[in-house]
């Protein structure tokens, strides 16, 4: 890891309401090319809306996102995208009817890589989808198609990359592979932000998590750390196993 | 052979050559250039719904626009009929970027509005006040650009340019993002396409291919009223040809109107009485049985269809 220059991403105090809900209530936080940061915190809190509104799905109410420096709160996603900010879903959205090579030529031809991306048959090779490469997108089982929604965003060349819950569902094996995939990534200089339930997985592949609880960050250190903090034993098991 | 030549060589051009001859053999003119029309306004319908997924249960309002468009330039500017087929293009263009509004829309909302909208533009042409401008509820009678033979050819035209714009979807990058749009908003953004940006091309696009069909139309019957060109037929004949071939793809709408159009005439030279019962029973089938269309039946054996 290399957090030696200046922030890529610089989230200051984001607000996000939905009615009355504050699903983000003042949530800072920063990540640095090449770093792998974790967002972890109990269901609701928070993590999926960061996302969103980093990547451009929802204007923030208030607080400010900062990419190399430069704002770009309500920005629409698609400037986002060409300006290099990426994602997955926690449900996998590839276009159904598309063949998996269709769906990874929208994102090559129209995502405006600053830096070349890869070839498409690399991108094929390196998440094992050249065997259903031209078949819909609809006959892909639940790990192909999170593998081909993770293409879809590298077709576009992101050097912020955001993975919603993009190991939930895998198998051990897949696990470990995708744990190497993501690394490797990192350590092209891209920063990623991983959002996951998998304790294990995180503690395996993160430099740095934030913990987050209604919308605001408790904690930021390693996991290994914050396991031991009483406010986050609270918020993930309850008080009375807080020490 | 890239496949865009090969569609326009293999596909548009033998059914542009058919139809260029056919007026020589056979004598029912009036029914080869309704067939034009349908064949033009089942690939417009295809350019918004097909592409983008929208349904335009209005469509026939651009046609109308384009219509009166004609009529207007050739009543009070006496312009050419080519210029005026040209305006109303135009018109059609321009009702479009009107309702672009709509597209905030989806599904089963977009149609009902779209729909409304149409009847609004009839019921403002066909307004007594009018009179001066649109006849109104009168109709119009062109007999000085009467020419039913450049008529056709220009329908000819029209279609031409409209299978071209869609064989260019079918092999463009451009359609395959219109595509992506219509399957998944959120994922077409995240690949970085400017999906309202894409979808008010299309809607644009569609209504153009309908504005210059109004044109032509009003060009070659030279007599008509405003339920004639605003008629409800007209939209769903068109989104029924379509959808029965198979639409997002070149061929798809061009066999449904064959078919289907062709279906009706027979009927209706042949049976007349039982015209309605046999033409609800096609179309129930084809509802029940082949929801995608004709080409389904070759697209779900995995044959690739133009």
């Amino acid at each position: 890891m290399s957090p030696d220059s200046a922030p890529i991403l610089e989230v200051t105090t984001l607000v996000k309401r939905f009615g009355g809900f504050h699903a983000l209530d003042g949530l800072s936080f920063h990540v640095t090319s090449g770093e792998i940061l974790g967002l972890v915190g109990p269901n609701g809190s928070g993590k999926t809306t960061a996302i969103n509104v980093i990547s451009g799905l929802y204007a923030p109410d208030g607080g400010e996102v900062a990419l190399d420096g430069h704002s770009i709160g309500g920005v629409a996603s698609h400037k986002l995208v060409h300006r290099g900010i990426n994602r997955t879903f926690q449900i996998p959205k590839p276009f159904l009817s598309l063949t998996v090579r269709q769906n990874i030529e929208v994102a090559l031809a129209h995502g405006r890589a600053g830096v070349a991306p890869p070839a498409m048959a690399a991108l094929l090779e390196e998440y094992r989808l050249t065997e259903v490469a031209d078949r819909p997108a609809a006959d892909l089982n639940s790990a192909q198609q999170k593998m081909l929604d993770l293409v879809r965003a590298l077709a576009t060349g992101p050097r912020l990359l955001l993975l919603d819950e993009l190991a939930a569902g895998l198998n051990p094996a897949e696990l470990d592979w995708i744990a190497e995939k993501i690394k490797a990534l990192a350590s092209t200089g891209m920063a990623i932000i991983v959002v996951e339930h998998l304790m294990g997985f995180i503690e395996h592949i993160t430099d740095r998590v934030i913990v987050l609880n209604a919308g605001k960050e408790i904690f930021e250190g390693t996991l290994a750390v914050a396991v031991k903090v009483p406010q986050v034993i609270e918020v993930f098991l309850g008080g009375e196993h807080a020490a | 052979m890239p496949s865009i030549l090969r569609h326009l060589l293999f596909i548009v051009v033998p059914l542009i050559a058919v139809f260029a001859v056919l007026p020589g053999v056979y004598q029912n003119h009036l029914l080869l250039f309704n067939f034009v029309i349908f064949l033009t306004l089942a690939q417009g319908v295809n350019i918004i719904y097909g592409f983008t997924g929208y349904l335009p249960f209005g469509y026939v309002g651009f046609f109308g626009a384009g219509a009166y468009g004609f009529a207007i330039m050739v009543m009070h500017y006496q312009s050419p009929a080519i210029i005026a087929v040209l305006v109303g293009g135009l018109v059609g263009v321009a009702l479009g970027l009107l309702l672009t509004p709509l597209l905030r829309l989806s599904g089963a909302y977009f149609a009902i509005a779209n729909l409304a909208a149409s009847l609004a533009v009839l019921h403002f042409v066909a307004n007594p006040a009018l009179e001066n401008i649109t006849r109104g509820p009168y109709g119009v009678s062109l007999t000085g650009t009467f020419n039913p033979n450049d008529a056709y050819a220009a329908a000819l035209v029209v279609l031409t340019l409209t299978l071209a714009a869609v064989v260019y979807l079918k092999n463009s990058s451009f359609g395959l993002a219109l595509q992506a749009v219509r399957e998944d908003a959120v994922s077409a953004s995240m690949a970085g396409v400017s999906v309202v940006k894409m979808r008010v091309i299309a809607w644009l696009a569609s209504a153009l291919v309908a504005g210059l069909a109004g044109g032509v139309y009003a060009w070659y019957v030279s007599v008509f009223y405003p339920d004639n060109v605003f008629s409800g037929d007209f939209s769903i004949f068109a989104i029924v040809f379509a959808l029965f071939g198979g639409v997002a793809t070149i061929t798809g709408p061009i066999v449904g109107v064959i078919i289907l159009y062709g279906v009706y005439n027979l009927i209706g030279f042949t049976t007349p009485q039982y015209f309605q019962l046999i033409y609800g029973l096609l179309i129930m089938g084809l509802v029940l049985f082949l929801p995608a269309g004709l080409v389904s039946l070759a697209t779900r054996r995995g044959w690739h269809v133009p």
